[in-house]
């Protein structure tokens, strides 16, 4: 019997005369969980596209159960039981859960509908997988981890023998995803084989049999978790290099004693109660916690995005309300929203006018916008950031995503902001790009400046903060210095308790 | 939010309100000369043709795109089939050339559409034109007078028992069809997750491509369907037919309850939004009401219905 359900053999890829895959070998074993990790831009997409008919490869062969097979189209990956779980997900927000379980593979009797045949199949397909909802709930109306779980039924409903998860944690609570981590263990032990695309590297030592590590398109390295520890796996990832970015340097000597921006007693509803604290020059302030805890409506409230009921901020001794988000800018308090592609970009636009955007003011002679200074503007962003693009003109969504997240956070350093906000600001970046961003932000605050960093990556909040304020359901439970987090897990209980 | 779905959904039944509501002042305001049974199958007679195109509009709103060429394929239809008519005297062989040239023209929006990736709003705009001018040049802007008295009936003026029109009858039969396709149909589903996210349907392995060019064949029969019904009614075939009809047409759909948005759609009430445009002019021309009136308090209840419609989704949203 053949142990691995998918082979792939020395598969080569070019985009151009770019290499992006290179003889590249992938084994996956029949019921093991195999995690593919490497930077943005390794080539794991790519080769997923590859297994998945989406992209066509240059060189190399796909064997399914052993047997050389070819993928043209997705449908041929589905036909032969491989159904990738995507990271934008794939589900019609304006149907149903069972008409997007059955999407395109209908059960029907005489060509119309079987609608209460899909339905009682769905039911027990829900049931199976531990998820509680019903069929006929809209797709919108549900939370987005629910419709990871409905993506997972999707992908059952026909079968899948290998699923593919990209990143599948990326949106989701804590609490979803112990119970997608749940499901992964129950699909094993029906002898569903699963590739998980992380970045999380807990995760990925959590629920991964073996692991692969891609760089720069080549399979660098492939072995048991068991044999890997978190440093040897980073060490593979990042080739040895640009590691210190993740230690932390203690900064306490250029943190002034001088109050910043002082918060007190910030209520909004029951999302955020009585949250009070200070930031002073030169600091860069962590705010720890699960989703929901109140970290991001800090933020929210802070820049004039919500409306907070209640509370007073100081901002460099005057109180200050931001009733709106130009106020707040005006006042130099900047916000490096959380989705950077929904929020933070115009993706369709260049790397030039997205730098404009925020500094169209300052960039104004007379009545008409001065194109030199907008192009100075630009080409001294992209050296600073050292942003990697073919040029200013080149269209945001060509960049990758540490590339992008650059972009961001210069278009709002051009403003001269005081306080600098940042809500999960490496999400989805490879570790190379964090680390120059985790550089990034100790440079600002070093200027007299205050940063307030919120992550889900603990590892990162140790490493680039000089005092953590601990969030739960609202509130501030807890503070601790840097001095005072030895290491990840006395964090993660401090946020977890 | 698992817990607050079986909440009353108002948008959803905005049309169906705001429908009754109007029906209602009207019944009061105007008695009998409104609220009788023919004045009632007079305005079903009245908006048969916008309720069939609209059914069409809903399958091609609801998969993201629009077309605005169906007045003008009305009247192509129209003449091509009078014309034929003329030519052959075979009733079967006009209706067959009347309807091909609207499949052919849907056809030719979808293709250009799905070939291209343009706009649809951009494609069916210049389709329009070129339609309109073809339906000019045909007879040089003359009217073409129908003398089979079999079509006239059939496609007009005929009633069933005396008492139903035959234009309430194609209308129910064209909404009926929807509904099923639509409702009941894989094709349907398919449609709607084409309009509601394109890229998901892709990844399902659904040929949106596929889906864009039959939506608007569909439209482009429904379409010719009504310009049929047009010349059927008036006995003539004529350029004129249908101007305007596209902008009625997406109205109706819109009050219905589609989004313009995509991925969701609803037959019935496209057909509740055509009897509510159509029930309003009524209403307002037996009022007593000039044109111009009539114009500005129709379009006044068009946005009125619509904003109703928006704020039930937005108080659904907050919730949320």
């Amino acid at each position: 019997m053949e142990e691995n359900a998918i082979s792939l053999k020395e598969i080569s890829k070019s985009f151009g005369t770019v290499k992006v895959l290179d003889n590249v070998d992938f084994d996956l074993k029949k019921g093991s969980v195999h995690a593919l990790v490497g930077g943005n831009g390794a080539g794991k997409s790519t080769l997923m596209k590859i297994l998945t008919g989406v992209y066509s490869h240059d060189q190399g062969t796909i064997l399914v159960d052993g047997k050389p097979a070819e993928m043209k189209t997705y449908s041929d990956a589905v036909n032969k039981g491989i159904s990738l779980i995507f990271q934008e997900l794939s589900l019609i927000p304006t149907l149903s859960i069972v008409e997007n379980i059955f999407l395109n593979r209908e059960l029907s009797r005489f060509r119309v509908l079987s609608k209460a045949k899909m339905r009682t199949r769905s039911l027990e397909l829900l049931a199976e997988l531990g998820i509680s909802a019903d069929p006929s709930m809209l797709i919108k109306d549900l939370d987005v981890g629910v419709c990871q779980m409905i993506e997972i039924a999707k992908a059952m409903a026909v079968n899948a023998r290998v699923i593919i998860m990209d990143e599948p944690t990326a949106s989701l609570t804590e609490k979803e995803t112990e119970t997608l981590f749940g499901l992964v263990g129950q699909l094993k032990k029906k002898g569903v084989s699963i590739i998980y695309i992380s970045h999380r590297m807990n995760e990925v030592f959590k629920i991964c049999d073996e692991i692969s590590v891609l760089r720069n398109g080549k399979v660098v390295a492939h072995r048991k978790t068991a044999d890997y520890t978190m440093e040897t796996l980073i060490g593979d990832i990042i080739g040895n290099k640009e590691r210190k970015a993740f230690v932390h340097t203690s900064r306490e000597d250029q943190i002034s004693d001088e109050t910043l921006l002082e918060v007190r007693n910030l209520s909004m509803g029951l999302r955020l109660q009585d949250v009070s604290f200070r930031l002073r020059r030169g600091e860069i302030l962590g705010f720890a916690g699960l989703m929901a805890s109140g970290r991001t409506e800090t933020l929210e409230a802070l820049f004039g995005v919500q409306p907070s009921d209640s509370g007073t901020v100081i901002l460099e001794g005057t109180p200050r309300r931001f009733r709106s988000v130009q106020e707040a800018i005006r006042a130099g308090v900047v916000l490096i929203p959380e989705d950077r592609r929904r929020e933070g970009l115009v993706l369709e636009h260049s790397v030039l006018e997205n730098l404009c955007l925020p500094n169209l003011n300052a960039l104004m002679r007379g009545f008409k916008l001065n194109r030199r200074l907008a192009g100075e503007l630009a080409s001294d962003s992209v050296q600073e950031l050292k942003i990697k693009t073919p040029s200013v003109q080149t269209v945001m969504e060509d960049l990758s995503g540490g590339n992008q997240q650059k972009v961001v956070i210069s278009k709002w350093l051009k403003t001269k902001p005081k306080v600098l906000m940042m809500d999960e600001p490496t999400a989805g970046i490879d570790i190379g790009a964090k680390a120059e961003i985790m550089q990034l932000v100790r440079d600002f605050a070093s200027k007299k400046n205050g940063v307030i960093f919120v992550s889900s990556e603990l590892t990162e909040l140790m490493a680039v903060c000089d005092r953590v304020l601990i969030f739960q359901k609202g509130r501030i439970v807890g503070e601790m210095l840097a001095s005072q987090i030895q290491d990840e897990e006395v964090l993660q209980h401090a946020i977890q308790h | 939010m698992l817990s607050n779905i079986k909440r009353f959904d108002l948008s959803k039944y905005m049309a169906y309100i705001i429908f009754v509501l109007i029906l209602a002042i009207f019944a009061l305001w105007l008695g009998e000369r409104f609220f009788s049974v023919n004045n009632i199958l007079n305005i079903t007679r009245q908006t048969a043709m916008i309720s069939i195109m609209a059914m069409a509009m809903t399958f091609v709103i609801a998969s993201g795109n629009i077309d605005l060429s169906i007045g003008a394929i009305a009247a192509l239809s129209s003449l091509t089939m009078a014309l034929t008519l003329q030519a052959t005297g075979n009733v079967a062989l006009a209706i067959a050339a009347g309807l091909g040239v609207g499949a052919l023209i849907g056809f030719t929006n979808g293709w250009l559409v799905a070939s291209f990736g343009i706009p649809s709003f951009l494609v069916t705009l210049g389709v329009l034109s070129a339609v309109k001018g073809a339906a000019m040049w045909s007879t040089n802007t003359a009217a073409v007078p129908i003398e089979n008295e079999w079509f006239n009936e059939v496609f007009g003026l005929g009633t069933i028992a005396g008492v139903v029109p035959v234009l309430l009858v194609w209308t129910l039969v064209s909404t009926a069809f929807g509904y099923f396709v639509l409702n009941y149909l894989p094709f349907g589903k398919k449609v709607l997750a084409t309009g509601g996210n394109v890229v998901a349907a892709k990844y399902t392995g659904i040929k949106v491509k596929n889906i864009t060019v039959w939506v608007m064949v569909i439209s482009g029969v429904a379409a010719s369907l009504a310009g049929m019904l047009y010349a059927g009614r008036m006995q003539t075939a004529r350029y004129t037919f249908g101007e305007g009809d596209e902008l009625n047409v997406i109205a109706a759909v819109v009050l219905g309850g589609t989004a313009m948005s995509g991925g969701k759609g609803s037959i019935i009430g496209a057909l509740i939004g055509s009897l509510l445009m159509g029930m309003i002019s009524n209403g307002l021309i037996i009022g007593g009401f000039s044109v111009s009136q009539q114009m500005i308090i129709r379009g006044a209840i068009i946005v009125l219905a619509v904003v109703l419609g928006s704020l039930g989704n937005k108080r659904k949203m907050d919730k949320a």
